[in-house]
């Protein structure tokens, strides 16, 4: 389990003082892939780096497993490190040494006995499919290859979190898929905790359990992605979430509208359940279909649609009470009559 | 005549000689500056801020030596440090002699490469090796120092040329060696050839040396 405690982190620069986190708590459970989403200067690669104390909070706790790491210093925290793996956007690999001899070296800091390493790194680069690259130097390596090997090197010593920043972000979107099935793949078959930060929500959407949102340093919304993109509280995570399920409707459409415009929210199971149609039948209602979707986060179905009912007002209410005691959610966002 | 080859041809051995004694000077200094002079500019730069051995007091006290030597002109440099040759080498002529300044010249000129071609390296890796828990010595040794490899190789090519140029220099206040040469003769004596014959030979010198270390270090280069 890794707990963070009220961490603030206040960057000392020649002319000024800025703050890159605001008293952030968070805790993520052992096994859980974390997401931390939020615009650049966020804040979110400095509270990934707090983490492993790459940046040393100005206060505040980072408790892994129970162990507070901003109370060790030298060889404890490096020790303390060997279990912490990062990956990087830039993937920082060492130019001049082989993918293997890369690997190896994650291993000799962990002090692995030389008879053990060859079999291991052999391993590791086994787990990302990387076998055959192994005397190769990454500079001859694809992009996504080059963050396997990344991978491989965080994972060297069996680490119990793994932290990715924007690990994905220099990828093409196929490359970006396969390194995510590959992480969500470390995380169920090692189960390894894995605290990602990026700024698309479809990495978040893709493979993270819970997310938070951070603004100007401060973590502004935390909750289950799928609870975050059914009902994002701030305006700054649904800015977010409508980059992957977007719902403007033309201008030109909503003035065409008679109706009342509304937004129909199904979470889980409900969203196959011919709703629509029941309360299209049963209330004298007409009803258009202006946008809908249905998106599958963590293999639960969240259906967003939206529609202009037409109709009396009172049967609109009507219908609209009865869609919201089959357990949908629904908004008026427009109302033309 | 402005180049006399039968002069030139019973003059040979005196500059096979030269040639020898500036080989010499050279190659200890060269050694010398290497030794002491790359474990110098490792320490200039991890002392430095944000790095993990971030020292100001050594750093401090490092950088202004650095900078005290190198802002002596050679020539200078080579006659206020008569007495430490003397103390070393018992003599002030000589190649041994004047590879004692030679040396002293050379060490801050390598370190600050050293130290330069340590600054290239992108700050990323280093943090991810101290993000995977490598001790300091390994990142050292098995990051910097490879990542560094072409560009040392290129410091220590700079080096050479400039300990040729100043080996010229030691030369004529009884270094030996080319420069010694040149000035006897050429400058005494009004000796073209033995002046035309030095000059061709620092020139190659100076050519094959860069050559070669542009080969080398791009060879090594796993980029
Ligand atoms: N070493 C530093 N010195 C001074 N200020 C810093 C430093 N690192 C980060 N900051 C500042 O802290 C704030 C947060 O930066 P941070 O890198 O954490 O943002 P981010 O969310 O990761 O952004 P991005 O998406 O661009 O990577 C920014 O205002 C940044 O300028
Ligand atoms: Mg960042």
């Amino acid at each position: 389990m890794l707990h963070i405690q009220n961490v603030t982190k206040v960057y000392q620069t020649k002319k000024k003082k800025v703050v890159g986190v605001d008293h952030v708590s968070l805790t993520i459970e052992k096994g859980e892939v974390f997401g931390i989403v939020g615009y650049s200067g966020a804040g979110k690669s400095s509270l990934l780096r707090c983490i492993n104390l790459l940046e040393r909070p100005t206060s505040g706790n980072i408790l892994v497993d129970g162990t507070d790491l901003t109370k060790l210093k030298g060889e404890n925290l490096r020790r303390a490190r060997l279990k912490i793996g990062m990956i990087f956007q830039h993937f920082y690999l060492i130019s001049q040494k082989t993918v293997g001899e890369n690997i190896e070296f994650a291993l000799k800091a962990a002090e692995m006995p030389s008879n053990r390493i060859q079999a291991r790194v052999k391993e590791l680069l086994a787990m990302v499919g990387l076998e055959e690259k192994i005397d190769v130097y990454p500079a001859q390596l694809s992009g996504g290859q080059k963050q396997r090997v990344g991978i491989a090197r965080a994972l060297a010593n069996n680490p119990s979190i793994l932290l990715c920043d924007e690990a994905t972000s220099a990828l093409d979107p196929k490359t970006t898929l396969s390194i995510l099935h590959l992480l969500k793949k470390i995380n169920r078959e090692l189960d390894i905790t894995i605290v990602l930060i990026t700024h698309e929500m479809n990495v978040v959407k893709e493979i993270c359990d819970r997310m938070c949102v951070m603004q100007d340093g401060k973590v502004i919304e935390e909750g289950s992605v799928y609870d975050i993109f059914a009902n994002p509280q701030e305006l700054l995570t649904n800015e977010f979430i409508s980059s992957v399920v977007s719902f403007n409707i033309p201008e030109v459409v909503l003035k065409e509208v008679k109706g009342q415009v509304v937004k129909i929210l199904f979470k889980g199971k409900v969203a196959g359940q011919g709703i629509i149609s029941d309360t299209i039948q049963q209330f004298n209602v007409q009803g258009n279909f202006l946008h809908g979707t249905i998106e599958y986060i963590q293999e639960q179905a969240l259906g967003i649609f939206i529609m202009e009912l037409i109709g009396q007002t009172e049967d609109i209410h009507k219908a609209i009470a009865y869609i919201e005691t089959r357990g949908a959610h629904v908004e008026v966002l427009h109302n033309a009559i | 005549m402005l180049f006399d080859f039968a002069h030139f041809v019973s003059m040979l051995p005196d500059i096979w000689k030269a040639f020898g004694e500036t080989v010499l000077m050279i190659g200890i200094a060269l050694t010398v500056s290497i030794v002491i002079g790359l474990p110098l500019g490792i320490i200039l730069f991890v002392t430095d801020k944000g790095l993990f051995w971030e020292n100001r007091f050594v750093k401090g006290i490092l950088s202004f030596i650095v900078n005290m030597i190198r802002s002596i002109p050679f020539i200078i440099l080579l006659v206020v440090l008569f007495p430490l040759t003397n103390l070393i080498v018992k003599t002030t002529i000589g190649p041994v002699a004047a590879s004692v300044s030679l040396s002293i010249a050379a060490i801050p000129f390598f370190a600050r490469l050293v130290e330069n071609a340590l600054r290239e390296i992108d700050k990323g890796v280093i943090e991810a090796s101290i993000a995977v828990g490598a001790k300091p010595w390994m990142i050292i040794k098995d990051v910097l120092l490879p990542e560094a490899k072409s560009s040392v190789i290129q410091a220590v090519t700079l080096t050479i040329i400039s300990l040729v140029a100043y080996s010229a220099m030691a030369g004529t206040i009884g270094g030996g060696g080319i420069g010694d040469l040149a000035i006897r003769f050429g400058y005494y004596r009004y000796d073209n050839t033995i002046m035309i014959a030095t000059v061709v030979i620092l020139i190659v010198i100076v050519q094959v040396i860069q050559q070669v270390g542009d080969l080398i270090a791009k060879a090594i280069d796993k980029r």
